[in-house]
């Protein structure tokens, strides 16, 4: 109960007034840098890293840490209005928030994200605040081998065995993993897939390839019905907000599935991307809804933004309790916390208990204070829905090719988000599914990094992969979710004639 | 989205038949460059996985994967309409100006192409007052340029008149 | 009453031209060839707040990570940029290697030499509960071991890559050596007991370390290291011994340092090397040497260069010698 008066200790000093108004203005940058692809977390971050060395390191890290929870809210908007994820976490986003906004459900879409990203969050905060050095001594227990099976878990929560065109499925996971494989391997420092190209030796970055396959080419896609937005004008008044709410807690379920999955993934650390596919993956799956999943299922937007959040925010934790960070915007919090000459790492929580306890209370006001804002602009947002089509497309195309841009400031990667769109447009025409590849894209490399890192430690044996309890239970659980559906449907048959069948799950 | 077809008279088009054979074909040509690239490098086993190991085999499923597509395609042709000429006029009337803006990007600076952009998008879907078309076209790059360039300080590609006025 | 000395010291540094004969006239870039967090990007960013700090320039300093294809993305940023004043790289080794291992059309003479800030040493951890208590310890239980005792590092091919190749020659046995992404995660990994031992910076185990996760058993250095405040476990920097003290006669150290692109004017690069004088002079760059333990050693125009010249002549042979050069 020691950390509890910490943390009250803790409430007292992030709520003075300057640092709730540091909060607000740190909130509404991060939304700002999130709604617009070519700025990111570190970005908005980083421009005000200067700004905060004069005051006091609580004040700083709450104003900075606010814009990283702005811009995780600010993420969801672009996904679910024009199909364009501005992060790679919210891809998952885009397969059913989107499609409700074509059906003139974009508030109930924007609100229901922002509600999904709160709880999300606060669920990492709690898991911070009360069980923090735990949890970090479990992610030291993940070597390569432990980092495999969770990406393997991953694919195969969110695969799984469809039934439809299996081949297209394949065709698209392996473009994923090829695209993934082009430029330096980091394991043996050579380039892979380059020919020759200095455009291509950087590989092809996650973030130009979506922008082409969901953003251009929904555009072309919408303008073949004519040029017009495909979203019906919805009435937006502030009681969406309720409305909304009030049918979440039907959702409970998916969203403490969500809540686990993110938290667990922050932790470990698979990271956010992983974990907003994986929650998505299993609440299709378990949800009573799962075959409306990618029609406009509010569900599908809840779960994934449950579990992305959650992992961004529980992946502060390695940070904190081990000085490892999660992700590029918590590098540059690192980088700043340096610079006030505070070490991350185990120390932190032993030597500096003000800050790091100011830094938790932060956490739960900072994303109060951001979910009061973001609801307040969810009219704003979906405004843009009613602007004419002829005005808001080039602006959007112009972002995108910002975007894409700044990545690496090249011109070359605007072409590619163009090759990408024409890509995206017939793969879509033709029915190959395009989230296989996005998922082998960005997760590809890192599964294969961690595949070929436990296969040098272990001199080529694959027995690494069931050698302790830990990894081995992840298989398991990764090849059970592979084989749900032909297992569930044995299952049902076998229920039917009474005889259940539980040994042959195992396969 | 066969049934479509069914209910109107059949709208002149391109038959999605060949687009599926074409997008099968390029999958497959993608795939041999991709063998060729992993063998090339090493693609065996030497205590544990060669570079080009996974390539090469995502490689090989890959072919699988599109080879079975095309011949899907020969067993049972997909039927219906890719797109309409109408709808691929409309998709082009995005496209072109989009094509030239990307091209105008390494000449003209990014801010001038989106100006030049704005105005021949706009005039082309030809819907909106030439007054709103030139406001826009001013007005958006003028705020990128604020908001990129001023206050994010990313530095975005600039061309003779960015220089000129001192950026 | 520094700030004299260092404005005659910059005269005399520079020769006849004048000192501020040219400033920056928009935003200064640093280009950084790594992710964010590693040891590169900390430099900058304590070069970025040290500037700031004290009003070394009227424009604002970016950091941009640029770390594809092994820093690689980085160095071509500079290297198609001839003539831009604004822009720097933070360099480590990694300007001689990374051309060597790829064979990509890179060189340092096409960028011009600003500073060499301060050289970064390397040491041998090891899990703190591990038994070893020296190098020679370590070597045994490595020859005993099968599959191959795992070390780990940063990248393939490049420093730590180097220094386990050494480490085998130098011991006669066989290693398995562990790429990671970064420093940080091999220090991770080492805490976990996922690797037996790692040749990490000395900023990127020092958490740990302190943490009591880690422990440092030597430096690969011709000399222990100068800092004599305790860190951890009541040792300092300055107690760890050389590893060729413990039997492992292998020394590496990677130099840290600021270049500009190529064909810039002599004005220009006058003033960003007077910045960095500046900036290695102020407590805070002390400060932040002394917290990462680099080895202070500023050079700038000829000494920098000749230290270039040797320095890649030396990782010209060792890379070949490991097999590392790019067919």
């Amino acid at each position: 109960m020691d950390d509890f008066a910490s943390l009250m200790a803790g409430f007292q000093v992030a709520l003075s007034w300057h640092n709730i108004g540091f909060m607000a203005i740190g909130v509404v940058l991060g939304i700002i840098v999130g709604v617009l692809p070519g700025l990111g977390g570190p970005n908005g971050v980083a421009i005000l890293l200067p700004l905060t060395f004069g005051m006091d390191p609580t004040s700083a890290i709450i104003l900075l840490s606010s814009i990283y929870w702005g811009a995780l809210f600010g993420g969801a908007i672009t996904s679910i209005l024009f199909n364009i994820p501005g992060e790679a976490w919210s891809v998952a986003t885009t397969f059913d928030g989107y499609p409700m906004a074509v059906q003139g459900r974009a508030a109930e879409a924007l609100t229901a994200a922002f509600t999904a990203s709160f709880i999300g969050a606060i669920s990492g905060v709690i898991l911070i605040t009360f069980v923090a050095p735990l949890v970090a001594q479990f992610a030291l227990r993940f070597g390569p081998a432990e980092f495999f099976a969770v990406f393997l878990l991953t694919f195969c929560s969110f695969i799984g065995m469809g039934r439809d065109n299996r081949s297209k499925i394949l065709a698209s996971l392996c473009i994923g993993f090829l695209l993934a494989a082009v430029g330096l391997d980091s394991i043996s420092g050579d380039l892979r897939m380059t020919f020759g190209s200095m455009e291509l030796m950087r590989g092809f970055d996650f973030l130009i390839v979506v922008i082409g396959l969901f953003g251009v080419s929904e555009i072309l896609l919408t303008v073949e019905e004519g040029l017009v937005f495909k979203g019906k004008k919805a009435k937006i008044d502030l009681k969406v907000v309720l409305r909304t709410w009030a049918g979440l807690p039907r959702y409970w379920a998916t969203l403490l599935r969500s809540s686990v999955v993110g938290m667990w993934m922050g932790v470990t650390p698979g990271g956010a991307i992983a974990a907003s596919f994986m929650g998505y993956g299993l609440a299709k799956r378990f949800s009573k809804q799962g075959k409306n999943f990618g029609k406009g299922e509010i569900e599908g937007v809840l779960a994934p933004e449950t579990a992305a959040h959650a992992a961004g925010t529980a992946a502060l934790l390695p940070m904190l309790a081990l000085g490892i960070p999660g992700s590029a915007t918590a590098a540059v919090l690192l980088g700043g916390l340096l610079v006030w000459g505070l070490q991350p790492g185990p120390l932190l929580f032993v030597e500096q208990k003000d800050f790091v306890w100011g830094l938790i209370a932060s956490m739960y006001l900072g994303n109060v204070a951001g979910l009061v804002i973001v609801l307040a602009t969810v009219p704003l947002f979906a405004a843009i829905m009613r602007v004419p089509f002829s005005y808001v497309a080039p602006v959007i195309l112009i972002i995108c090719a910002i975007g894409a841009y700044t990545i690496s400031n090249s011109i070359f990667d605007i072409w590619l988000m163009l090759l990408f769109g024409v890509v995206g447009y017939v793969f879509k025409k033709l029915d190959y599914p395009l989230a296989p590849l996005v998922l082998a894209l960005v997760l590809g490399d890192r599964a294969e990094d961690a595949f070929r890192q436990a296969l040098l430690g272990s001199a080529g044996s694959l027995n690494v992969f069931w050698a302790n309890g830990l990894v081995a239970t992840l298989v398991v659980l990764a090849m059970l979710l592979l084989l749900w559906g032909p297992i569930s449907d044995m299952i049902g048959a076998a229920g039917r004639r009474g005889r259940p069948i539980e040994a042959k799950a195992a396969e | 989205m066969t049934h479509s077809s069914e209910t109107e008279p059949t709208p002149r088009g391109l038959s999605r038949r060949p687009v599926e054979r074409a997008v099968a074909a390029i999958l497959i040509g993608l795939a041999f460059v991709v063998l060729y690239d992993s063998y090339g490098r090493g693609a065996g086993w030497d205590n544990g996985p060669e570079n080009g190991f996974f390539p090469a085999r995502v490689g090989w499923l890959f072919l699988a994967a599109s080879l079975f597509i095309l011949v899907q395609s020969f067993r049972s042709p997909p039927e219906g309409i890719f797109v309409t000429y109408e709808q691929l006029g409309q998709v082009a009337r995005v496209l072109g100006p989009l094509i030239l803006f990307v091209a105008l990007i390494q000449p003209l600076g990014i801010y001038v192409a989106s100006t030049i952009f704005i105005v021949v998008f706009m005039s082309i879907v030809a819907t909106s007052r030439w007054y709103a078309i030139g406001l826009t076209a001013v007005l958006v790059p003028l705020i990128c340029f604020w908001v990129f360039e001023l206050q994010f300080r990313v530095p975005l590609p600039k061309g003779p008149l960015e220089a000129a006025l001192g950026y | 009453m520094t700030k004299h000395w260092l404005a005659a010291s910059a005269i005399f540094l520079v020769g006849a031209t004048p000192v501020f004969a040219w400033e920056p006239t928009k935003a200064i870039e640093i280009v950084v060839p790594f992710s964010a967090g590693g040891a590169s990007d900390q430099m900058a960013r304590t070069i970025q707040g040290v500037i700031q700090k004290h009003n070394l320039t009227s424009q604002p300093i970016i950091v941009v990570n640029k770390p594809a294809a092994g820093g690689a993305e980085g160095m071509l940023e500079i290297q198609k940029s001839p003539g831009d004043p604004h822009k720097l790289i933070t360099t480590s080794s990694g300007i001689f290697m990374t051309p060597m291992a790829t064979k990509l059309p890179l060189n340092w003479t096409d960028y011009t030499p600003v500073a060499m800030m301060a050289q970064d040493s390397f040491v041998l951890w090891v899990n703190a509960k591990a038994p070893y208590q020296n190098a020679g310890d370590l070597m045994a239980a490595a020859k005993k071991a099968s599959p191959p005792m795992k070390v780990g590092g940063t990248s393939s091919k490049r420093e730590d890559n180097l220094i386990v190749f050494a480490m085998e020659k130098a011991g006669g046995t066989k290693l398995a050596y562990i790429p990671h992404n970064s420093g940080g995660q091999a220090s991770t990994q080492l805490s976990g007991g996922h690797v037996e031992a790692t040749t990490n910076n000395p900023a990127e185990d020092v958490a740990n370390w302190r943490g009591g996760a880690t422990k440092p058993l030597c430096v690969f250095a011709e000399k222990p290291m100068t800092y004599t405040e305790k860190v951890a476990d009541g040792k300092s920097w300055a107690d760890i011994p050389t590893c060729t003290s413990q039997g492992l006669d292998v020394t590496y150290t990677m130099l840290r340092g600021m270049f500009m692109p190529g064909k810039v004017t002599k004005e220009q690069q006058a003033f960003y090397v007077n910045m960095f004088k500046k900036v290695s002079e102020t407590p805070e760059w002390k400060d932040y040497l002394a917290r990462s333990a680099l080895m202070p050693d500023y050079r700038d125009g000829e000494a920098f260069v000749t230290f270039l010249k040797e320095d890649e002549a030396k990782h010209a042979r060792l890379m070949s010698e490991a097999g590392f050069m790019a067919k």
